[in-house]
């Protein structure tokens, strides 16, 4: 068993216990993604050398006593939209393909601080936008369960890199369920946070009232371990509220979940879904039931429509986040001689954005022009408080809800790609949750008889990670879903 | 809800998005049937409802007025990011009209 399999506690404490050095656990990462990248293409960017050199600054500090925490020393990806100074990061567009950052985003800055070692960037749909990197301008990546199949989107290749040992663990963003989806379909686990729980500074926008950052880890109490570094308020970032930020793995070695209130959303158990997911996240609930849980079922009466919210409120905010990308202040200049600024704008933009970009842009400009602006954004935004009140409500009544992360198994590379609202409908189990800017832990709960890796969603109130992660690292303890590995 | 070629082209325009004629004609059908599946909205009494923003709650976040060029990053860096000319620390652009 290659050491890149390891979770980040059993590397951190394998680091301790000198049986391995941070370098050979960096080489191992290493050798996987040189085997295995041909075949995935998780990665867009692997910083050999500088993971090398961090390694063995770590294996110094850890020698000379300077520890830094769990997360010192363990080799790590990510997403390609984390500004990383001097290291390149493009959002996998070509409007951004050569930008290199002057700056650190402050969760890099932070990870920088707890003795990260960056592996590589890794791919993402362009500027997260789509359910499968398949408009990534660096290609798609492939599935590590079968790699005619997605990964998921849009933090695919974080997914991709961690569920194949390319890394130990790895970050993502989450917009409309970017981590979620990716982490079910290959069968690991993913944490999309309250919205505002981690800073986003440095981090190339999307949709700024839902975009949210998170781990994407090969058990909940990594995901806990990262939490612990990354979560709190940031002055660069004024949507971070100043609430305090606990130990996540405080509560994480409790036995049992005795008391525990669990929802069940009729809405989120429907026809048409795969009948092999509606039967494992059953099975996963029977084993929350045999733990101790409390299960009924509740309603979420607006679920149906959070996809149209989504993909109002989504483009709407697209469109003005990607203004800034005019071919002036970063991005190719436009070629073709143009006349006047407006010119140049039209050609430095045709040229730079791909279709999905183009699609959501133009979606969102119509949506937010005069004359258009009630009859969709303002209504998207009523909607969207009804859509609020439900998991407000819910949550008042269990402590948390469960439901399937996506509907079906990873789909066919291809399968959606003509079709951009068959595209948009992988999502309808995940938006919700951003919508509400409630957290939810994604956790893999079963295989289809085809071995494909089947997902399941714990929700939660407002800032309750600690309790979410409880849940999860319960659930872990009495199963071993994520502890496959795809044989590649 | 079918939009027009104009409505298209007069979209691009405010988006400054430049468009061949095959995409025109593709986000004619593509953003209808988007604009279509989103109308299920109508459905929803949103009477006396008021529209959520964000959700955290926060309003009005101050800070200081700081100059930040040595903590995060200093002009020539933030300069380098551009392929256009650079004169006395700005960009040079197209002219405007």
């Amino acid at each position: 068993m290659s050491l890149a399999s390891l979770t980040i506690h059993e590397a951190a404490e394998g680091l301790r216990a000198k049986k391995f050095s941070s370098v050979e656990l960096t080489k191992a990462c290493l050798e996987r993604a040189k085997t295995l990248e041909p075949k995935l293409n998780s990665y867009v960017l692997i910083t050999d050398k500088l993971a090398l050199e961090k390694a063995k600054n770590a294996d110094n500090e850890l020698a000379k006593g300077d520890d830094r925490g769990a997360l010192h020393g363990i080799p790590m990806a990510l997403k390609d939209v984390f500004c990383t100074k001097g290291v390149r990061t493009t959002a996998c567009s070509n409007i951004l393909k050569d930008f290199v950052p002057p700056y650190d985003a402050t969760v890099v800055k932070k990870l920088k601080s707890a003795g990260m070692v960056l592996v590589g960037k890794t791919n993402t749909d362009e500027f997260t936008c789509g359910a499968s990197t398949e408009t990534s301008c660096f290609g798609t990546s492939h599935n590590p369960w079968d790699i005619t199949r997605t990964t998921g989107g849009s933090s695919g290749g974080s997914a991709a890199a961690v569920a194949a040992d390319e890394c130990i663990y790895a970050l993502g963003t989450d917009t409309g369920g970017s981590i979620r989806q990716p982490s079910a379909y290959c069968g690991i686990t993913g944490l999309k946070v309250t919205y505002g729980r981690v800073s986003r500074f440095g981090v190339i926008s999307m949709a700024s009232s839902l975009d949210t950052i998170g781990p994407i880890v090969k058990d909940a109490q990594d995901a806990a371990l990262i939490m612990n570094i990354i979560a709190g308020r940031d002055k660069f970032d004024s949507t971070t509220p100043d609430v305090a930020v606990p130990d996540y793995t405080k509560d994480l070695s409790a036995k049992d979940l005795k008391g525990l209130k669990v929802g069940l959303p009729k809405e989120y158990f429907i026809p048409g879904m795969d009948g092999e997911v509606e039967a494992s996240v059953r099975l996963a609930i029977e084993n929350l039931k045999k733990l101790g849980a409390q299960v009924k079922e509740i309603s979420l009466p607006h679920t149906k429509y959070g996809l149209g919210v989504y993909y109002i409120i989504c483009p709407s905010e697209v469109s003005a986040n990607m203004a800034r990308y005019d071919g002036v202040r970063y991005g190719p200049a436009a070629s073709g001689d143009p006349q006047d600024l407006y010119e140049y704008y039209l050609k430095a933009r045709e040229a730079g954005f791909g279709d999905e970009m183009k699609r959501r842009i133009m979606v969102g400009t119509y949506a937010l022009s005069s004359g258009y602006y009630d009859a969709y954004y303002l209504k998207a935004q009523k909607v969207r408080t009804l859509v609020c009140q439900d998991f407000e409500k819910a949550l008042n009544d269990v402590d948390v809800i469960v439901a399937p992360t996506t509907p079906a198994t990873a789909f066919k590379i291809g399968d959606n790609s003509a079709d951009p609202v068959k595209m948009y409908l992988e999502d309808v189990f995940t938006v919700c949750i951003n919508i509400a800017g409630v957290p939810a832990l994604a956790v893999p709960c079963g295989f289809s008889s085809k071995k494909l890796p089947i997902g399941m969603q714990i929700i939660g109130k407002q800032f309750a990670e600690p309790l979410i992660l409880k849940v999860g690292a319960v659930y872990q303890k009495n199963t071993d879903w994520h502890k496959q590995k795809p044989g590649i | 809800m079918k939009l027009t070629k104009d409505q298209v082209k007069n979209v691009a325009r405010l988006a400054r998005l430049g468009l061949t004629e095959a995409e025109i004609e593709k986000f004619q059908t593509q953003l209808s049937g988007i604009l279509d599946y989103v109308e299920q909205l109508n459905e929803v009494n949103t009477d006396g409802v008021s529209p959520t923003a964000q959700v955290t709650g926060l309003v009005n976040i101050l800070r200081e007025d700081e100059i930040l060029s040595e903590k995060i990053a200093d002009p020539a860096e933030l300069l380098k990011c551009t392929n256009l000319p650079v004169e006395k620390n700005q960009i040079k652009v197209k002219n405007v009209f």
